[in-house]
């Protein structure tokens, strides 16, 4: 839709933004500042960071959730982008309905009632809870997200490439890995960091299915918050949101590169 | 051109394929021979399964019934990948993320072949169809003609026995449309191959092809040489799909007349029609005069311009005859600076015998 | 577009099939075990429930084991006011922040598309970011403002609004606050990307027929924007009914939603069988708009808006 933009659109945008930003801000100042206390500026310090690194749990509980994170948004991809396939490319299959439904559920449910369902799932298969079971639980609840994004670059996607592709001598995989993917790689990659993040911030399906030994970022930090804020708390996610912030920045820029290959692909597919 | 061997065996024979979509047919048993070096081309409206028949050849469809033989071997359960069958598809599909040189050496890349060869017949075919100078740029940089090219270079240079082109011309304009089929004739024949058209212009099927077939609703109508279709139409129905045609019904007198509407119609002598029968004139075959010619003309009829549609290089008529029945005549606009005939003239209409065909269907 | 003749039936069945198997033991199976825990005992056992399925103990068994079933927990769920109180409460909450979150989203949304081409992706980059940053540490960042020696009270005092530090902390205009703020993005994203597609010239056409631009916005935009806020306010109302992090955290004590009170049971009073009763009432709740983001979903697979 192209308009003028009027005042009230730019103003509306403007607050929504400041709105979404404030706390953000309001956190990182405050993970500098050399007061314990929010109310009083003690002035510019690393104190807390310096603290941050001798905290030992919180360090160990953020390297499980990385590996978590790495290793269910992998996984997640791999399916998501599947099913995406399964539900775009296929056409009909029997059991299609079910399917759908069961890919786009996680979506909506209120992950209380996920993580329970998975936790009753890890106890009656006997399985010890801890780093696997957190990690089967994420790659469930996050396969889905995949499954969206990488599904409404599919809808645009010109399949006479994997015709063309296919007329040429390709068999039907190689078609797809050497044509297909790359065109739409930036979808699976926006996919993964999706899987990601949403991993590495997951509070409540984590504490059903996690267990000793186990213990990830989030958990670790609700346990503190419920104590009070803690001005630790404040560097330990200023770090992650930096760290988070790098990677959509750098993929972003990289993404800039295919998404305009994409882009193309798109503006003269089908001139019919 | 055609091989003149008429007795070689077709490249491309096609017996009752058929295949259906929901349960309506799209191709309804079609049988088709297509001659080594000849390029064919299957004309027909949208929706008459021509696009259908094309991908059953190329593999992208597998018909329900009958057989294709390629050179003799039935290629249905081979997969595309597999035929020796290239195809120009109707939006190119050139890859977005491949340079043009990556795009025209993919084919033979699929094939195995070292890599200096590849090189080697990538740089010659870029050169035969004067695309080198893109060789490194991307499709998106590309105007439509160029990236027709492209499509053309990747296709051809693995060789196909058989090559088939989805609606070629459709996204180029009027001019780049004009010289393109110039160029795409001249290719097939300095390259020997076998082609394969789909095209929904008449226009186009007569200049580039050396027979077409003529499709409608799945079915093959007529298939015969353009001359033949044009001259020599089997049914009205093509009469009034190739071309402008007037279709007069009526009713065989004897072996060499048809009365109709618009009077008693002296044609060329056809051998078994009997009965109700349509006859077919087309209008350029119809020749206009102020008075009545001198010399007694097979057919001659009374009229009046009753309208009048001004093209540049003629001018279609419509002249209503004394009988009440309308003929559509193409007048040739050969003197410049003056109509030859202007709305509301009395004129006289001549028709040859040999120009009124006999239809049955 | 159901293409897929060209690939082969194996390579078709693999790829349904592995998401499909995936699905089936890691999303359907659990919910077959909920519904069994739903009719279960509660137990001081490990594990915590009764009665245990013995396979081996065969036809006798299986009787044993179906007649220890029992509804107690579905009539404790439907009898006891604290769960009632706490189903209502959550609806109450969804609802209203449903309505807030459409509020502020739309003319949101609406100011993106409006938006130069140049800088809308910028833009939609800028409302998702937040959201990939940590949820648990946005709720944070709000305990930060809205504590009674946090910043709000700061600024509210400095500008001589209010006497004394004020409690947002630990009510529903926090949970409220709280709710908003997390959910934005699901808002704001569904609305965008329905506008930004939306054809000028429809607008345009609607001038030409005399509607003036007030008109035309309730008339032409707002109906043709409909999926998106459909598809939004049930990616919000949905998942914001069991939710569990944000009232723990920013409401108070006297506020309980459901996924609260499930969680409570289970981890608090080890209370298996009454947590999974909760669940599968809420979940029945929620079928009903479950079934009606499902059906939207699968009309945008098929290229439809409507």
């Amino acid at each position: 839709m192209v308009k003028r933009a009027s005042w009230f659109n730019l103003a509306a945008v403007a607050l929504g933004l400041a709105f979404l930003y404030l706390p953000i801000a309001i956190l990182i100042i405050y993970s500098f500042n050399e007061s314990r206390l929010v109310t009083v500026w003690g002035g510019w310090s690393v104190r807390w960071y310096r603290e941050l690194l001798n905290d030992g749990p919180v360090l160990a509980a953020a390297w499980v959730s990385l590996r978590i994170a790495f290793l269910s948004a992998t996984l997640a991809t791999i399916l998501g982008t599947l099913a995406a396939l399964a539900l775009v490319r296929v056409g009909r299959f029997r059991g299609r309905m079910a399917f759908s439904a069961m890919v786009y559920a996680p979506l909506v449910m209120p992950e209380v009632i996920i993580g329970l369902s998975l936790l009753l799932l890890f106890v009656a298969l006997d399985l010890d809870r801890g780093f696997w079971t957190t990690t089967l639980a994420h790659t469930t609840l996050t396969m889905c997200f995949v499954t969206v994004i990488v599904q409404s670059r599919l809808l645009a996607f010109d399949w006479s490439l994997e015709e063309a592709a296919m007329d040429l001598g390709c068999p039907p995989a190689r078609a797809f890995f050497s044509v297909t993917l790359p065109l739409i790689g930036s979808a699976v990659a926006s996919g993964w960091m999706l899987a990601f993040a949403l991993s590495l911030d997951d509070l409540v399906i984590a504490s059903f299915t996690t267990g000793p030994g186990a213990t990830t970022l989030p958990i670790q930090i609700y346990s503190q918050v419920r104590l009070g804020v803690k001005p630790e708390i404040n560097a330990i996610c200023t770090l992650l949101i930096a760290v988070v912030a790098l990677i959509v920045v750098i993929a972003s820029l990289l993404s800039k590169r295919y998404a305009l290959a994409e882009e193309r692909e798109g503006a003269f597919a089908a001139p019919m | 051109m055609v091989d003149d061997n008429a007795s070689a065996a077709p490249l491309v024979r096609i017996e009752g394929a058929a295949k259906h979509f929901a349960g309506v047919p799209a191709v309804d048993g079609v049988s088709l021979d297509i001659a080594k070096g000849e390029f064919f081309a299957l004309l027909g409206p949208s929706g008459c399964g021509k696009t259908t028949l094309l991908r059953m050849l190329a593999g992208f469809e597998i018909p329900d019934a009958g057989r294709i033989l390629l050179d003799g071997e039935d290629i249905v359960p081979v997969p595309p990948y597999r035929r020796p069958v290239n195809m120009m598809f109707q939006s190119y599909a050139l890859f977005p993320h491949l340079s043009v040189e990556s795009n025209v050496a993919f084919g033979l890349k699929q094939e195995g072949l070292p890599r200096a060869e590849i090189k080697a017949r990538v740089d010659e075919m870029m050169k035969t169809i004067s695309i080198g100078q893109f060789a490194s740029r991307k499709p998106h940089q590309l105007s439509g003609g160029q990236r027709q090219r492209v499509a053309l270079a990747r296709a051809l240079v693995k060789r196909p026995k058989l090559f088939l082109l989805d609606e070629p011309l459709a996204a180029l304009d009027k001019k780049l449309r004009a010289q393109t089929q110039f160029e795409l004739k001249e290719l097939q024949r300095r390259l020997g191959l076998t082609f394969v058209i789909v095209t929904h212009d008449q226009e186009e099927a007569m200049i580039m092809a050396d027979r077409i077939g003529v499709m409608d609703r799945g079915r093959l109508v007529q298939v015969g040489t353009p001359a033949e279709i044009y001259e020599h139409p089997n049914s009205r129905w093509v009469a009034e799909f190739i071309g402008e045609a007037n279709i007069l019904r009526g009713e065989m007198v004897g072996r060499e007349a048809v009365r109709t509407p618009a009077g008693t119609l002296r044609v060329a002598a056809c051998g078994a029609a009997q009965g109700e029968v349509f006859v077919a004139i087309r209008p350029e075959k119809i020749r206009l005069s102020a008075r009545r010619p001198d010399l007694e003309p097979d057919n001659c009829f009374a009229g009046r311009v009753s309208a009048l549609a001004y093209r540049g290089d003629m001018s279609l008529c419509t002249v209503a005859l004394q009988s009440g029945a309308e003929l559509k005549v193409a007048v040739p606009n050969f003197m410049r600076g003056q109509s030859h005939v202007r709305g509301g003239d009395s004129v006289f209409a001549s028709i040859d015998a040999a120009a009124c065909v006999v239809l049955t269907q | 577009m159901s293409g897929g003749h060209a690939w082969s039936g194996r390579a078709r069945r693999l790829v349904v099939a592995v998401p499909y198997l995936w699905l089936l033991i890691f999303f359907a199976v659990p919910f077959a075990i909920v519904l069994r825990m739903s009719v279960s005992q509660n137990a001081i056992a490990s594990p915590p429930y009764l009665p245990l399925f013995d396979p081996a103990a065969g036809w006798a068994g299986v009787k044993e084991f179906a007649g220890a079933l029992t509804f107690d927990n579905f009539q404790r769920v439907f009898s006891d006011s604290i769960y009632t109180y706490a189903y209502l409460k959550s609806l109450q909450i969804a609802a209203m922040s449903t309505a807030i979150l459409l509020a502020i989203a739309f003319p949101v949304a609406y100011g993106m598309a409006c938006a130069p081409r140049r800088w809308q992706p910028v833009l939609v980059m800028a409302v998702v970011l937040p959201f990939w940053t940590a949820f648990l540490i946005r709720i944070y960042a709000w305990i930060n403002i809205l504590q009674r020696d946090g910043l709000l009270n700061d600024v509210l005092m400095a500008l001589g609004l209010i006497g004394e530090p004020a409690g947002w902390l630990s009510s529903d205009t926090a949970i409220f606050i709280g709710i908003v703020y997390s959910y934005l993005p699901f808002m704001v994203l569904p609305i965008y990307s329905v506008l930004e597609k939306m054809d000028q010239s429809l607008l345009e056409a609607a001038a030409d027929l005399g509607c003036p631009r007030w008109k035309a916005f309730w008339l032409v935009t707002v109906p043709l924007a409909m999926p998106g806020v459909l598809a939004g306010a049930l990616l919000c109302f949905i998942p914001v009914i069991g939710e569990f992090v944000i009232p723990d955290l920013l409401g108070g004590s006297g506020t309980m939603m459901i996924g609260q009170a499930l969680w409570v049971d289970f981890f608090g009073n080890l209370d298996w069988p009454a947590a999974s009763a909760i669940a599968i009432v809420l979940l029945a709740l929620l079928l009903g708009p479950i079934m009606i983001y499902q059906h939207l979903q699968m009309r945008a697979l098929e290229g439809r808006r409507w």
